[in-house]
């Protein structure tokens, strides 16, 4: 019989598959192995002779972002040092850039010259020993052609300055004039106005909602916590950090939109996802709390909407207050393992504070500027989009950017914590349940993970 | 030549002996260089990351403090991981409901096929496969949209009817959600292998059945399902390995539903998340290890009920 054959070898695929199973998961394992780079002392600063030097030997560097088109800002800089050929890739978008970036840095081959970070991210990488300091490349002299808060940012607890921003998500409101018009509502300045405004909209338009808090956005969240004054992280030494995640003022944040949520008249959709993008357009949500760059993202995401929207600074935890805090924006960063620290560090200041580069930037890739010089500059600041009805949103946002506070710090371990916040405070306003709860957990969580990371934690 | 002189000075049934013996050995050398090619991927890819995964599965690299050697910490803290056994725990509940379903549809397709009834069958058969070669990110990515709360389809009609939408991405239902998903990619696939077992079936068994006077209902029952026993038994191990291993559906439908896949979703996204979002590479590469050994058991464990039956 035909069929015995197949008895035979009966044993045979499990045996092979089995094999198989295990070997992918190790390759799903098998992404680092060594340890970062040594840290080893502050490099010496580099003499004018030297960068002079350097700048005019034949070198090629390697430049990861995921800006579109920032072939055009390296051509400028390839054109005023034609010795330099710097090649771009786009590793993929944050998160994907990052894993494959920590996977060149583990595998010690691989890793660009110079990458695009994003401001949070940066204590991430520099606690890994992965970031040049740029100070003895003349970085501190361009301290005052940027926006404060984007130098405090890039700044390390030792005074060391980590990259050059290269453009900013100070945080405001964009809102839907049409749709707060048909039921009277006033734009709100404050968050009281806020919940009021939400709890009449959603009556009065129960498809409504007045926003969206997406139950996945961490970045979002920080910036709204860092508008109210918490200080959730803090590096205070090389080796410990101070973890505040459940303190009073985040307990007021969580609480507030917590209660909305539960109330029904906010809603918790995740963001940049098809549904969500599919509210935007269809006028789910009346307003979106977003960072400078939303305008322009918005411009492409919505285009059923032109015309409809305006923008707004971020309602107030208090009467007569104007503070923002930040959502996203990046910079340029030198990995340590360069084997051309000076003309890496003499690119990243190039692209991000040329002016030339820089209104390139702003103009042809929508950034939003992280230059005092360009904030201020009227071609930048008077331009009166169709989509905002010919509102100066740049202008609006530009000067909300002066009113980020300066002093707010990320954790050496980010991807870790917004994970943790997903699945506690995030899952809260998702499920409706006791945000003071999940801020507990979330704080016992990362407490946790930072400690088994070897750091030592205070609350 | 050594072998020619063989010939001249031994006796004939030596030689003749030494000769076929000769040309074995050279076959089997021939056999060696033909599967060297495989052999060097299959070391390369497979067994020298396994052992790598091994060695690094034993190592504790920290933050602050840097690597140091931890014997079998790692497999002691996988064990008692709450996260990992509960994830384990609703990939055993997803083979149990959702693998049964699948190879039930595909069992029926490819009898419906194989039975000649079917007009139009090879329109039919390529329909029910398309989707397998249709790439899983594709599948996900469709089907998220499907599921979409607001603006999918089956909330669209559920909103014209006046009903509440259908939840396909809450936290009940949406272990459903992705079984429907990995049935429809997969059911295409199980149908092929069990409709080729069945063209393997000797034609002189129908004519017996059909001189017997067994009808086509009999005629599956009786010899077609009972042939195609270890075909079903080779989709089984596959779907074993498939679900325990549930990594593509969950994590692309993670940015849909946030808070309700987490980062334990399933043992292998656990994996995923504790290397590239923790950090900890060396306890990532130990819940592999353990994870392997789970399908390992599974695997035999299914061959072993199943195997034992078919023998007898």
């Amino acid at each position: 019989m035909r069929l015995s054959r197949h008895f035979h070898h009966r044993g045979a695929p499990s045996r092979v598959t089995a094999l198989v199973v295990a070997a992918t998961l190790a390759l799903t394992a098998c992404g680092g192995g060594g340890s970062g780079n040594d840290g080893g002392a502050a490099p010496q600063g580099a003499t004018q002779a030297d960068i002079d030097k350097a700048m005019q030997t034949p070198t090629q560097l390697t430049f990861w972002t995921w800006v579109p088109n920032i072939e055009k800002e390296v051509a400028l800089f390839e054109k005023k040092y034609p010795a330099i050929d710097v090649k771009v890739v786009n590793a993929g978008q944050g998160t994907p850039q990052y894993t494959k970036l920590r996977t060149a840095l583990k595998a010690g081959t691989g890793a660009p010259d110079a990458a695009q970070i994003e401001f949070q991210y940066i204590p991430t990488f520099s606690i890994t020993k992965d970031l040049l300091d740029l100070r003895p490349y003349g970085a501190e002299a361009l301290k005052e052609n940027f926006v404060d808060w984007t130098w405090g940012q890039v700044t390390g607890a030792n005074g060391e300055i980590w990259a050059y921003p290269q453009d900013t998500g100070p945080m405001g409101m964009l809102y839907r004039k049409d749709i707060l018009d048909k039921h009277g509502i006033t734009p709100p300045k404050t968050w009281d106005e806020f919940a009021d405004a939400a709890r009449k909209l959603h009556a009065a338009d129960p498809n409504v909602y007045l926003t969206n808090i997406a139950a996945n956005e961490a970045g979002a969240w920080m910036g709204l916590l860092w508008q109210a004054g918490a200080k959730p992280f803090e590096t205070t030494g090389p080796e410990s950090v101070t973890l505040k995640l459940n303190d009073e003022t985040s307990k007021k944040v969580a609480d507030y939109w917590g209660g909305l949520i539960k109330e029904g008249v906010v809603s918790t959709d995740p963001d940049f996802t098809d549904p969500w993008y599919q509210g935007l357009n269809r006028g789910k949500y009346a307003a979106w709390l977003t960072a400078a760059w939303g305008p322009v993202f918005l411009t492409g995401s919505a285009k059923a909407t032109s015309g409809k929207w305006r923008a707004a600074p971020l309602p107030q935890w208090g009467a007569g207050k104007s503070v923002s805090g930040n959502w996203g924006g990046s910079t340029t960063a030198v990995l340590k393992g360069t084997k051309n620290p000076i003309a890496a560090a003499k690119l990243a200041e190039f692209i991000n504070s040329d002016p030339e580069s820089t209104t390139m930037m702003a103009t042809e890739q929508f950034l939003f500027p992280a230059t005092k010089a360009l904030l201020a500059d009227p071609a930048f600041a008077q331009q009166k989009p169709e989509f905002y009805g010919g509102q100066t949103v740049n202008q609006t946002f530009g000067e909300i950017s002066e009113t980020v506070d300066t002093k707010f710090q990320w954790p050496p371990f980010l991807d870790q914590t917004f994970s943790d916040w997903n699945e506690t405070l995030g899952k809260a306003f998702a499920n409706k349940s006791d945000t003071g709860a999940a801020l507990d957990a979330l704080q016992s969580r990362v407490t946790t993970y930072a400690k088994s990371q070897g750091f030592k934690v205070e609350s | 030549m050594n072998t020619s002189t063989t010939i001249h000075t031994a006796p004939p049934t030596v030689a003749a002996h030494r000769r076929a013996k000769g040309k074995r050995q050279r076959h089997a050398n021939r056999g060696y260089l033909f599967v060297t090619p495989f052999l060097i991927v299959f070391l390369a890819m497979l067994v020298l990351p396994l052992i790598y995964a091994a060695y690094l599965s034993l190592f504790r690299e920290q933050l602050i403090g840097g690597t140091v050697f931890a014997g079998l910490d790692n497999y002691t803290r996988a064990f008692a991981d709450e996260r990992l056994r509960s994830g384990v725990a609703r990939v055993a509940l997803f083979f149990v409901i959702q693998v049964p379903i699948m190879l039930a549809v595909a069992l029926c397709a490819a009898l419906a096929i194989d039975s000649g009834l079917l007009r139009l069958s090879k329109v039919f058969r390529l329909g029910i496969f398309v989707p397998y070669a249709v790439p899983a990110v594709v599948a996900t990515l469709m089907w998220g949209y499907l599921y979409g709360p607001d603006f999918g389809p089956f909330a669209q009609v559920a909103e014209k009817l006046g009903t509440d939408p259908p939840r396909f991405l809450s936290a009940d239902w949406m272990l459903g959600s992705l079984a429907n998903i990995v049935t429809w990619e997969f059911t295409g696939y199980n149908m092929i292998i069990l409709y080729a077992a069945l063209r393997a079936v000797p034609h002189d068994l129908y004519e017996a059945a059909a001189v017997d006077g067994a009808g086509s209902w009999r005629t599956a029952w009786s010899i077609k399902i009972p042939a195609l026993r270890p075909a079903l038994l080779l989709c089984l191990i596959f779907s074993v390995i498939g679900s325990f291993q549930l990594f593509t559906e969950p994590k692309l439908l993670q940015p849909v539903a946030p808070n309700v896949i987490d980062s334990a979703y399933t043992p292998n996204l656990y994996a995923y998340s504790l290397a590239f979002t923790s950090q900890e590479v060396n306890y990532s590469a130990a819940v592999s290890f353990l994870l392997g050994v789970v399908i390992v058991v599974a695997s035999y464990t299914v061959l072993f009920a199943t195997g034992r039956r078919s023998r007898s």
